[in-house]
């Protein structure tokens, strides 16, 4: 593995191109946040990391089945982001989602149940794994076509512009988007127009079994936000403070019309593409496991050590454990999806 | 003879090309090194090296586009677009650029490429990953449709399809990739618009492709039991469509019931209903019907794709409809 292809853990790096957007305050090492907050961003990593656990295991037990793609070891991503978003803010997603429905604040038991196919799902079994959406959240959807979420976002913001609300949309990408051409036009669009749209391309190394940097000469996407005109920023999104100030910093630059920003996260893809892919094909175990050496809750723990008292997360850690069973049983114990519904809804 | 699976036979088939004829090379997502998502192409990279075996960024445009560039400048490119629903990512490139360069030139510049894809239901992807799309292509002239339904004509058609001066769209179901069938050593090509009668009949006859011949061939098992004989008829190509083959059928059977995995609204058997009824009015004893997909997206929960998709289920009931024995439903 080449550097830059996804275990970088440096802090944050200054914007390469940095038009009006300030650089998040450094030194402050929570970025004023409360200790409710501090322990809100926990809960939010500590939720996803432990969803993505339960929901593997089900699924390989058979209880779920279609695709699934895991987000382990980007917790710190959505967390960290999604902090820095009110409620009625929007957020797009990909394949890779259920971290980003989690941290918009998308509910447990309807989630679990989407992805179990049952009635009780967001999507009355519809939608799946891939299309996980709560409007009532602002988690407006999920685009497996790659690149897809992009312009949804860019969209999203148009018509916050056109109606004068306060409101920012935030695109999830893959580091895989980089390579469609509708990740230019999406740049391009959003930053001509000033939309109050932020870009966050996690970067975790891989798009399936091609390494970033086999398929970019150049391995700093955000560099690209240059070419565009607006600030580009790279951050280490195993650290949920980096992520949160970024995003921060871009959130309030979108929401004072000053346009886009494109924030790549550089993180690690723990897991395999999907449940079943053949790893062992293009990526050694031993590069996996000192990956996972650098685990977001890890750093988060280290880094909250003296001023939050552990016990509280230990805390948080029960009270998750149990709201997800809690989710996993509802989904369990759900109606299946119900064929009248199949024909409905199109129009 | 041996017995391969579809999806070794089309391994072979993109083989069997690289081998034969230098100027044929493949470019997809995941086709190098790792052997392709189905593993169309494991181990090509070893054998034909990673110059020919190209490995592409995420960008379906930029395969199918640069495809058109190489194939009027000499050289065969086999695309592989992993999901058929992504076709529509490169959609300008298929249908304004490689379906019309050769008739816009005057004949100066040919598109000679095989586009590989592969879609269908029955594997809970969602409505994103799921589609059956070949309908859209019939629409376009210039293009050429195949659906291979067997590891044999896989292979034949493949052949053809990779020495066309035009381009081919190659069509697979992914419900297919396992099953198995004999193949003899060399297959002979088979020419594009030739279809073959997989079962004979005398009450009904069932058109249909790919997946749908099996269930065509399930359906036809069914209503033996119930007394009725339906013949099947595999089109194996829908552009050109070998219509003479199912007026052929007709003059036995007078019905058609023509069965796609693609929405019923606006597929593919609309065209073969029209020709059908244009040409072989007279044969007819009952309105050809159609046996497609209900009007949604593919939804993503086991019971309602249930309720929407083409099966055979479905096709027997529309055999009963078409014979009368039932009452005609949307
Ligand atoms: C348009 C399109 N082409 C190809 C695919 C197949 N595909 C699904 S996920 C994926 C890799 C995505 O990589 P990246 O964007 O880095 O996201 P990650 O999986 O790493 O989260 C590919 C090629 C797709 N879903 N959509
Ligand atoms: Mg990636």
């Amino acid at each position: 593995m080449t550097e830059g292809a996804g275990l970088i853990s440096s802090v944050t790096s200054p914007p390469v191109a940095d038009r009006g957007g300030s650089t998040p305050a450094r030194g402050t090492k929570f970025h004023g946040l409360s200790d409710a907050r501090l322990l809100e961003i926990f809960k939010t990593m500590y939720t996803i990391r432990r969803f993505e656990v339960t929901m593997e295991r089900a699924h390989l037990a058979g209880d779920l089945y279609g695709p699934f793609h895991s987000s382990m070891g980007q917790e710190a991503i959505p967390a960290g982001v999604c902090a820095a978003l009110r409620t009625s803010d929007v957020v797009t997603s990909t394949h890779r989602g259920h971290g980003h429905a989690i941290a918009k604040g998308a509910e447990l038991g309807p989630i679990c149940a989407e992805l179990w196919g049952r009635a009780t799902g967001y999507c009355g079994g519809k939608g799946g794994s891939m299309h996980i959406v709560s409007t009532e959240h602002g988690f407006i959807g999920q685009s497996p076509i790659i690149g897809g979420s992009g312009l949804l976002a860019t969209g999203a913001a148009l018509s916050f512009d056109l109606r004068g609300d306060p409101l920012v949309a935030v695109a999830f990408l893959g580091d895989g988007a980089v390579g469609q051409g509708v990740f230019h036009e999406t740049l391009n669009l959003a930053a001509i127009w000033r939309l109050p749209a932020v870009f966050v391309v996690e970067n975790n190394g891989y798009a399936h079994s091609f390494r970033a940097d086999e398929m970019q000469l150049n391995p700093d996407i955000a560099s690209r936000a240059e070419g565009y005109g607006i600030p580009g920023v790279v951050v280490d999104g195993i650290d949920v403070f980096s992520v949160y100030a970024a995003a921060e910093t871009a959130v309030e630059r979108a929401r004072a019309g000053d346009g886009p920003t494109l924030i790549e996260a550089k993180c690690y893809r723990w897991r395999g593409h999907n449940l079943g892919d053949a790893e062992h094909l293009y990526r050694d175990r031993r590069e996996v496991e000192e990956a996972r050496r650098n685990d977001p809750l890890h750093r988060f723990r280290q880094a909250v050590s003296g001023r939050l008292e552990l016990a509280a997360l230990a805390g948080i850690e029960a009270a998750v454990d149990k709201e997800i069973d809690d989710a996993a049983r509802f989904a369990a114990e759900s109606p299946f999806a119900d064929p009248r519904t199949a024909l409905e809804g199109s129009f | 003879m041996r017995e391969i699976t579809f999806i070794e036979a089309v391994r072979e088939a993109q083989a069997e090309a690289l081998a034969s004829d230098d100027r044929v090379f493949i470019m997809g997502q995941e086709i190098g090194s790792y052997g392709g998502v189905f593993r169309a192409t494991q181990d090509f990279v070893r054998r034909f090296g990673g110059h020919r075996v190209r490995d592409m960024p995420i960008a379906e445009q930029s395969m199918l586009g640069a495809g058109v560039g190489a194939a009027v400048t000499g050289m065969r490119p086999i695309v592989e677009v992993m999901f058929m629903d992504f076709v529509a990512c490169g959609m300008d490139a298929i249908v304004n650029h490689a379906a019309k360069m050769r008739y816009m030139s005057g004949d100066q510049l040919r598109a000679p490429m095989v586009i590989r894809t592969q879609g269908g239901s029955g594997t809970h992807h969602g409505s994103q990953h799921s589609q059956t799309l070949e309908s859209w292509f019939l629409h376009v002239p210039g293009l050429a449709v195949a659906v291979p339904s067997t590891p044999q004509d896989v292979k034949g058609l493949f052949k053809t399809s990779v020495e066309l001066e035009h381009p081919v769209l190659f069509v697979e179901h992914r419900a297919l990739y396992r099953t198995t069938g004999p193949v003899p050593d060399p297959v002979a090509p088979i020419p594009l618009g030739q279809g073959v009668v997989r079962r004979r009949g005398e009450d009904v006859t069932v058109a249909a492709v790919g997946k749908s011949v099996h269930q065509a061939l399930a359906a036809a098992l069914e209503m033996e039991e119930e007394g009725v004989s339906v013949e099947v008829i595999d089109l194996r190509t829908l552009v050109p469509m070998d219509v003479e083959i199912v007026l052929e059928s007709l003059s036995r059977t007078h019905r058609l019931v023509v069965a796609h995995e693609a929405v019923e609204r606006g597929g593919w058997a609309g065209e073969l209903v029209a020709r059908v009824v244009a040409e072989g009015f007279d044969e007819l004893d009952a309105p050809p019907l159609r046996a497609g997909s209900k009007a949604t997206p593919i939804p993503f929960a086991r019971e309602l794709e249930a309720a929407m998709i083409s099966d055979e289920r479905l096709i027997a009931r529309r055999i009963r409809e078409s014979l009368d024995l039932a009452e005609y439903s949307e």
